[in-house]
């Protein structure tokens, strides 16, 4: 079975490598990640970390993009802050796949030398990085949440340990490059600036269809999946709503607010609402302008996920809850006596229409 | 697989079932034990005193690597007031060798103690809850368990399964509880730096001191206690639970109030809750304990109504009555008989010792405390507190004014004359006849 | 068919303290258990043995004491379990894990027969990475399908094998070849409860314990702390943001609701956000 097919498959086996000399390597590289030709914002929030460690240490930043007709990335990531982008356009790399995108970034890595290469730790990152960093061989360090590069060009990529109550920083000294996925939701991007220069590479793909054997069949677009990363305005509830009928009237606050319905992980767990909509440790982490805690304790898990956004409002009938701490206003009393008075109140302030059945107090 | 036949079934890992299981196995017999913790000791509480005695006729010099805590030393009964307290205790070096008690953790403990039966050959087995006896006619052959093909089969079944026995209620021997006949105890474990708790308690290396304390429990029946550990203090309440209904205190809060009295307040300053849990504790004596063995069954420790709780003794007697019903059934092997009579020198053992002559000792006092209305638990108290102020206050009062003002807010206290003397006396038969 | 499931034992996360006066990990008494999604790839192999038939081995790189966790294992229904225990292989990262793993599959392969699926978890609840996974799959030259939800069909005959994988927008259903090496979500099923019999069967089960000198041709340079690139330089506990809370606390549901639409549009938000 397999050992014939060996020689076939793509990246093939990892070979031991030699003592190497890393000297010559340079520069921050983003691997981009996209779907159907759209970037993840990941990749532009890791972009803009790079571009800011590439600046203390006067590194060049580059980004890696693969895919099919996507040339436009190649542009925007220059408009994001690369100032060169490897670019490999080619049908294999249509959909998402380990092996054949795994080749192109071990060919980019081991010609063009970066000295750190951060990739989104998102699925799709987090299944490409690692296949990428034991090739190399070199070190991975998993769901960073803060980058920093000293004056030895040592990345220091610190991220969350046992159930985010520490954080640990790591480094990867002996080897080259320093590899690191990062979460989502937690670096800012560079606003997209179009007089931005840059060079583009285009590079082949080493690997044809033909090599490749898995196939992706179908993709089945959530729609109702919901990324909690892309708002700007979140309305969570936690198990202080009682019960799932809760969630509707957050619902109607987070519409009139323009927002979504977030959770803790408790409601989560009682199948209240979808496990997308999580914040916290084991669900997003989100950095929206407003964000409203709703009946939701304030655990050390969930705060993780939502600390940094810009504005937080804590409604809870326990004053001691340590949502509190983390929250800008905080307002103790039933969330059923107060919400439908501040969805009505917000209605009013935006001149919003009031629905027939709409509870308000 | 499904036929495989055990000597003995053992039901709950606690100080009983492991002392039982410990001895069989030693003894060569073939014993599993079923606990329906994640491991032995994993949910169970008690206040936390050890005694020496009864733990070494199971395994000699267990202290050499048992895990207890500090070796008690001193002993303080205390009354509490309002804001004040009238202490009394007893501290003897000759306490510490042989050492009378210890102090322990039954999370420790308990996993120690079914993990010596383990290695004496018993087969433990964690995370499964005993639903029912099996039985032939009227003899139980073994017993019924929450897991998928789930059932056991033995000689004898060892009902070790704590106060709230549910295979004592299938035998018929554990009756449903009144609430006048069952005490709820909280405990909190908290946390404190050793340097704390020796300065505090006025102790040195490993000595430890134990406390109870009456009075300021909301008008409660009951007790509070607070023991010292290596680096956290056991402290908790144990309280009527007819009282707590009365009263609609949640015991939590209960256990939150005792906490500010001036005194404790101090002793528990700056410690960090580590645990709280709540367990029911038995308070039968002789009479409530039922028949100890039947048809392929023995019955030990709290399911059998083993404690002494004036003197807060219950894992030693579990341990006694395990060791007893041990040998009992080993007995039993040898001749190949487990039924009633082959099994009943388990119950004369019991009625031969010490177990049988404390409960008996005790036997009034359950009686006595069904008559006393509740509030004389802090009324006496703080009687007594306000004379023992009145007493050492100098303030030109004549002494001997003193003393009958503070006979009279005794006297009061207790409704009476008559009352406190017909108490006096109850108590003092309840204790001693 | 032949699957390996590679399980480790992990401290039970959610009992561990920081010790608030010395700012350490407090580990004491914290319960080890199986890291919860390696259950659940057990639990999918043990469904297919149950279904069409396969020999299922257990696999763990850890201490001598993760001998509990593949007896758990055991208990469940899986037919053999080994540990591969040294003092070498301490202090290992993930390349060191993954490569220390993937010679075990290997000599599993070599002893007991061709290896059909390899299960890993998601992640771990201490390591979090969920790069080990990735790693043996290349170290073994086998495809990879990681953060499956569901598997599809296992078609034994022609060694194919279709599942969906878990993306943040979507399930992306994927057929590839064996030998594969899937990682596991929580959403893949529910583990089941060992059996009585199992239990019993797994207390006296004694898993097969591999050490360095059990493998031929180990790269010793690659094992252990020596193999591991990555160093820990340093850990602490965060800093909570200081934030000065605006408590508004007393009054009427309409009053609060109003005092807070003031401040709330008394900041930038309502031209940020367009409102
Ligand atoms: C490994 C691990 C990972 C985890 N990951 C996450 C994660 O990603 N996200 C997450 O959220 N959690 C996570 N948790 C769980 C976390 O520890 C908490 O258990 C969870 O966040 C609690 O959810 P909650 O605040 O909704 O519920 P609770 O803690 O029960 O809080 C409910 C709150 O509602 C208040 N309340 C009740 N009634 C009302 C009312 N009528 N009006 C106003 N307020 C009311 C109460 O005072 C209370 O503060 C994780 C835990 C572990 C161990
Ligand atoms: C607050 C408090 C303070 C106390 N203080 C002291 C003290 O200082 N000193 C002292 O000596 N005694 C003290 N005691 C009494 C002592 O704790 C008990 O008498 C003793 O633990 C009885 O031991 P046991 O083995 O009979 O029962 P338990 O210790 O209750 O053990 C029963 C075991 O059976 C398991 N189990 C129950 N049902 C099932 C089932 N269906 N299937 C499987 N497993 C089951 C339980 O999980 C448990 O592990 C105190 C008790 C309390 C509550
Ligand atoms: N020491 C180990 N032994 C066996 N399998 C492991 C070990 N460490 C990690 N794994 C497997 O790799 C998965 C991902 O681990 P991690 O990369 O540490 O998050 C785990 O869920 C396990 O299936």
């Amino acid at each position: 079975m397999a050992e014939q097919q060996n020689d076939k498959r793509g990246a093939g086996k990892v070979q031991p490598v030699p003592e190497q000399d890393f000297s010559d390597y340079a520069g921050l590289m983003v691997i981009v990640e996209q779907r159907a030709g759209v970037a993840k914002k990941v990749s532009w929030q890791l972009l803009g970390e790079a571009k800011r460690m590439a600046d203390k240490i006067n590194a060049p930043v580059y980004a890696l993009v693969m895919g099919h007709n996507v040339r436009h990335l190649a542009d925007e990531a220059i408009s994001r802050g690369a100032d060169k982008v490897y670019l490999c356009d080619s049908p294999v790399l249509e959909q998402y796949r380990t092996r054949p995108y795994s080749r192109v970034s071990l060919d980019v890595i081991r010609t063009y030398k970066p000295e750190i290469v951060l990739v989104g730790a998102t699925y799709t990152g987090r299944d490409l990085a690692g296949a990428i960093a034991t090739h190399l061989p070199t070190g991975l360090t998993a769901d960073c949440t803060q980058l920093d590069v000293d004056e030895n060009r040592v990345l220091h990529a610190s991220r969350p340990a046992f159930s985010e109550k520490m954080l640990a920083t790591i480094l990867c000294k002996q080897y080259k490059p320093q590899m690191a996925t990062a979460r989502p939701g937690v670096f800012l991007e560079l606003a997209a600036d179009s007089t931005r220069k840059g060079e583009v590479v285009s590079v082949s793909s080493p690997m044809s269809e033909a090599e490749v054997v898995t196939e992706v069949l179908d993709f089945l677009e959530l729609t109702d999946r919901i990324n909690m990363e892309d708002h700007e305005v979140i309305v969570a509830g936690g198990k202080g709503l009682g019960n799932a009928e809760g969630f509707k009237l957050l619902q109607e606050l987070a519409d009139a607010l323009g927002g979504v319905v977030g959770a803790s992980r408790a409601v989560v767990d009682m199948k209240w609402i979808d496990h997308d909509h999580q914040v916290g440790q084991t669900g997003s982490t989100v950095r929206a302008k407003l964000y409203f805690a709703i009946g939701i304790s304030g655990a050390v898990q969930h705060v993780v996920g939502m600390q940094n956004c810009d504005v937080i409002v804590a409604i809870n009938n326990d004053p001691e809850a340590p949502i509190f701490k983390v929250s800008h206003y905080g307002i103790v009393g039933d969330l059923y006596n107060v919400v439908p008075a501040i969805i009505k109140a917000v209605k009013e302030k935006r001149g919003l229409p009031f629905a027939a059945n709409t509870a308000n107090g | 697989m499904a036929t495989e036949r055990f000597d003995a079934i053992i039901v709950g890992a606690g100080p009983a079932g492991s002392a039982a299981a410990y001895t069989m196995a030693k003894a060569g017999l073939k014993v599993v034990m079923i606990e329906r913790g994640e491991f032995a000791g994993a949910k169970n509480i008690f206040g936390g005193v050890l005694y020496r005695k009864q733990l070494e006729d199971v395994i000699p010099e267990f202290w050499q690597e048992a895990p207890v805590e500090r070796r008690v030393v001193e002993q303080r009964m205390w009354l509490l007031g309002k804001d004040s307290v009238v202490t009394m205790g007893h501290r003897n070096e000759a306490f510490k060798e042989p050492t009378n008690a210890w102090t322990g953790l039954r999370v420790k403990f308990d996993q120690w103690f079914a993990s010596k039966a383990e290695q004496a050959g018993s087969l433990n087995i964690y995370e499964t809850v005993a639903t029912e006896l099996i039985r032939e006619g009227d003899r139980v052959v073994g017993v019924r368990t929450d897991r998928e093909d789930g059932d056991l089969y033995a000689n004898v079944v060892v009902v070790a399964d704590g106060v709230n026995s549910l295979l004592g209620q299938q035998l018929g021997i554990h009756r449903e509880w009144n609430p006048d006949q069952v005490s709820l105890a909280v405990k909190e474990v908290i946390a404190l730096p050793k340097e704390k708790i020796l300065d505090r308690f006025n102790l040195e290396g490993d000595e430890g001191v134990t406390t109870e304390f009456i009075g300021q429990l909301g008008g409660m029946m009951g007790l509070g206690f607070l023991y010292t550990n290596q680096e956290t203090v056991s402290f908790g309440v144990g309280v009527m639970v007819n009282d707590l209904k009365r009263t609609k205190i949640r015991p939590y809060e209960l256990i939150e109030n005792v906490k500010q009295h001036p005194v404790l307040r101090k002793l528990l300053q700056g410690g960090e809750s580590k645990e709280y849990a709540a367990h029911l504790i038995p308070e039968g004596g002789l009479h409530a304990v039922p028949p100890l063995s039947g048809n392929g069954w023995v019955v030990c420790g709290d399911a059998a109504q083993l404690v002494n709780f004036v003197h807060r003794e219950g894992t030693n007697l579990a341990m006694t009555s395990g060791l007893y019903a041990a040998e009992a059934i080993i007995e039993a092997h040898a001749r190949g008989d487990f039924g009633k009579q082959a099994l009943s020198g388990y119950d004369r053992r019991v009625r031969e010792s010490f177990i049988h002559k404390d409960l008996k000792k005790y036997q009034g006092l359950h009686g006595l405390l069904k008559e006393i209305d509740s509030n004389l638990f802090d009324k006496l108290p703080e009687a007594l507190n306000s004379a023992a102020f009145q007493m050492l206050m100098i303030d030109g009062v004549s002494k001997a004014e003193k003393q009958k003002m503070a006979i009279k807010a005794l006297r009061e206290a207790a409704g009476g004359t008559a009352n406190l003397i017909k108490l006096g006396l109850k108590g003092w038969r309840a204790m001693n006849g | 068919m032949h699957i390996v499931v590679c399980v480790k034992q992990v401290p039970d996360s959610r009992e561990i303290r920081i010790d608030p006066n010395t700012n350490t990990l407090v580990r004491q008494g914290v319960p080890a258990i199986v890291n919860y999604y390696d259950l659940h790839g057990l639990e999918e192999a043990l469904r297919f043995k149950d279904e069409q038939g396969a020999e299922v081995t257990v696999i763990s790189m850890g201490p001598p004491s993760a001998d509990k966790a593949l007896k758990q294992c055991v208990s469940m229904g899986a037919d053999r379990a080994i540990l591969i225990s040294d003092r070498a292989f301490a202090g290992a990262d993930t390349l060191a894990t993954s490569y220390v793993v993937s010679k075990t599959v290997e000599k599993v392969a070599q002893e007991f027969g061709p290896v059909d699926v390899v299960f890993c978890g998601k992640q771990t609840l201490d390591g979090d990475t969920g790069q080990v996974g990735p790693g043996v799959a290349c170290r073994l030259d086998y495809e990879q399908l990681t953060y499956v939800e569901k598997v599809v069909e296992i078609n034994d005959q022609a060694k194919t094998i279709t599942v969906h994988r878990h993306l943040e927008d979507g399930v992306e259903v994927v057929k590839t070849k064996m030998p594969v090496l899937i990682t596991a979500l929580s959403e893949l099923n529910k583990p089941r409860r060992a059996s009585l019999p199992g239990v019993i069967n797994a207390s006296r089960y004694k898993p097969i314990v591999w050490t360095t000198n059990d493998f031929a041709d180990l790269d010793r340079a690659k094992i252990g702390l020596k193999g591991s690139p990555t160093i820990v330089s340093k850990t602490w506990v965060p800093e909570p943001r200081k934030i000065d809370t605006k408590m508004i606390a007393s009054g009427e549901a309409a009053a609060i609701a109003s005092e807070l639409v003031a401040a709330l549009w008394s900041t930038e938000l309502p031209t940020r956000l367009g409102w």
